[in-house]
């Protein structure tokens, strides 16, 4: 069993690994073939995480309404949602999900009535909280957290229109802050984590990283 | 002194949402010159003949609608203007409505044809993997549009076979996705590249800018504003300009009254 749940694995990821890394420097027409296949089969098999998500988010459900933990009722609306969602997107509009797909049905109804509002109204909660937190918390304690506070009144104020009208001189302040500091910050930043990835995918190409193949090792 | 700085949370929410509302109601209009990474994108898609091809791939949800939809919109009207071919595209699953919408709805305004003048190849998950296919052959990666028709047979990709073909591709991104297109599509497939992205995102996105990777990013609902007045139609946008504006002058004014109260409390003491 060993041989089928870790061996072959580890031979898979290294074998495909080595393959697709060469394969990038190699402009030959077989290489673009194969490259051209894999990403198919990459792409079919994460269409299969859709029911991982599913069985994830139904389970956790499930148990909640079970076990009558803090806040079970609201998992009742997530397969009420989730079923009336699914209902319709298979009826499609009368002419059932093996047809093209119809425009006006009550999917889409419920796509731009219910989801499309609820998304935005979920995002437009973090200006009332933002502004809590920044009244609440965001305090000069220190020399560091002085310079911090400084750089975000500047940056709030001058990416603004508004800023312009305060201080003319407000949005090319905030125009540097962003394209100077923020930006060796954010580049250092990203040059660790590419290296970061690099490693963790040798690491894998190897056998070294087995977190993947799941038992706790 | 002690009872102000800890507020009841609700007073504040009651002074941002008026903030908001106030603006909405007494409308006044505010300056929103261009910036350069703004520009960048206008003038590329200005720089574009007739027909020439421009993906775009809308790979946001519901949840940035307000931002990054004014984006859209504005980026389609300009297209449309230009008589260049739109391709849309989506990788996020939630967004393939928000497409479909202000693709269809910028298309009938200039009496464009769908299949002909633009089209909406839909939702494809794998995200890299999706950009590399594309790469390779787009056919491949979208064998049918968003309403099902063969994508071989359309007139709209006529001259197109992969990414490299494109004249210009353009990210409208609430994720991940632009590095995405940087690191897999646009370094291998050689193409010029912008990109749209909510406010909190864009300070990620400044190393791209300078590297040239990016030939031009709007950032947020300004971004969108800006791209508004440099396409000369004032929308939602532009009318979002005011309630952001008192919003940010009410944090900042927030921020200093909690600093002024906390340091003549003595806590630092």
């Amino acid at each position: 069993m060993n041989f089928f749940k870790r061996t072959i694995p580890l031979i898979i990821a290294f074998v495909m690994g080595v393959l697709m890394a060469f394969q990038y420097y190699v402009p030959h027409e077989a290489s673009q073939s194969l490259l051209k296949i894999v990403t198919r089969w990459g792409i079919t098999i994460a269409g299969f995480a859709v029911f991982i998500g599913v069985y994830s988010l139904f389970h956790l459900h499930w148990n909640k309404i079970k076990r009558k933990l803090p806040g079970w009722g609201y998992s009742i609306f997530v397969f009420f949602g989730a079923g009336i969602t699914v209902a319709f997107g298979l009826y499609n509009g009368g002419e059932f999900f093996w047809n093209d797909k119809q425009q006006g049905t009550m999917f889409d109804w419920m796509y731009f009535n219910v989801q499309v509002p609820a998304g935005a109204t979920m995002f437009s909660i973090l200006a009332f909280f933002m502004a809590s937190a920044a009244y609440r918390t965001f305090r000069a304690r220190t020399s560091e957290a002085t310079i911090l506070l400084v750089a975000a009144v500047i940056v709030m104020l001058g990416r603004v229109p508004v800023g312009t009208l305060l201080w003319e001189s407000l949005p090319p302040i905030a125009d540097w802050i962003m394209s100077v500091p923020n930006m060796a910050a954010k580049r250092g930043i990203l040059i660790g984590v590419s290296i970061g990835a690099i490693a963790t995918s040798l690491k894998i190409i190897f056998g070294i990283e087995r977190a993947y193949l799941g038992g706790g090792d | 002194m002690d009872r102000l700085l800890g507020i009841d949370r609700r007073i504040i929410f009651i002074f941002v949402a008026a903030a908001i509302t106030i603006p909405l109601i007494i409308r006044f209009e505010l300056p929103v010159p261009a910036t350069k990474d703004v520009k960048g994108i206008y003038d590329k898609i200005n720089s574009l003949p007739d027909d020439s091809h421009i993906l775009i791939s809308f790979d946001y949800d519901p949840a940035s609608k307000e931002e990054l939809q004014p984006m859209a919109i504005a980026l389609l009207h300009h297209c449309f203007r230009k008589n260049v071919k739109v391709i849309g595209m989506t990788l996020n699953p939630g967004g393939s409505g928000l497409a479909d919408k202000a693709i269809t709805e910028a298309g009938e305004e200039y009496n464009k044809k769908y299949k002909e003048d633009y089209v909406f190849l839909g939702y494809k998950t794998g995200v890299e993997l999706v950009m590399i296919n594309m790469g390779e052959n787009i056919y491949s990666a979208f064998p049918n549009d968003f309403n099902g028709n063969p994508t071989a047979d359309l007139p709209v990709l006529k001259g197109v076979q992969s990414l490299h073909d494109f004249d210009y591709v353009i990210d409208l991104a609430s994720g991940s996705s632009i590095e995405a297109w940087i690191a897999f599509a646009k370094e291998k497939y050689k193409f010029d590249l912008g990109a749209g992205c909510t406010a909190v995102i864009s300070p990620d996105m400044y190393p791209f800018l300078q590297s040239d990777q990016l030939n031009g990013l709007m950032s947020g609902l300004k971004g969108a504003a800006e791209y508004e007045t440099l396409i000369n139609r004032k929308s939602s946008a532009v009318a979002g300009m005011s309630p952001q504006s008192a919003v940010h002058v009410l944090v900042v004014l927030f921020i200093l009254f909690g600093n002024t109260l906390y340091f003549l409390s003595g806590r630092k003491k």
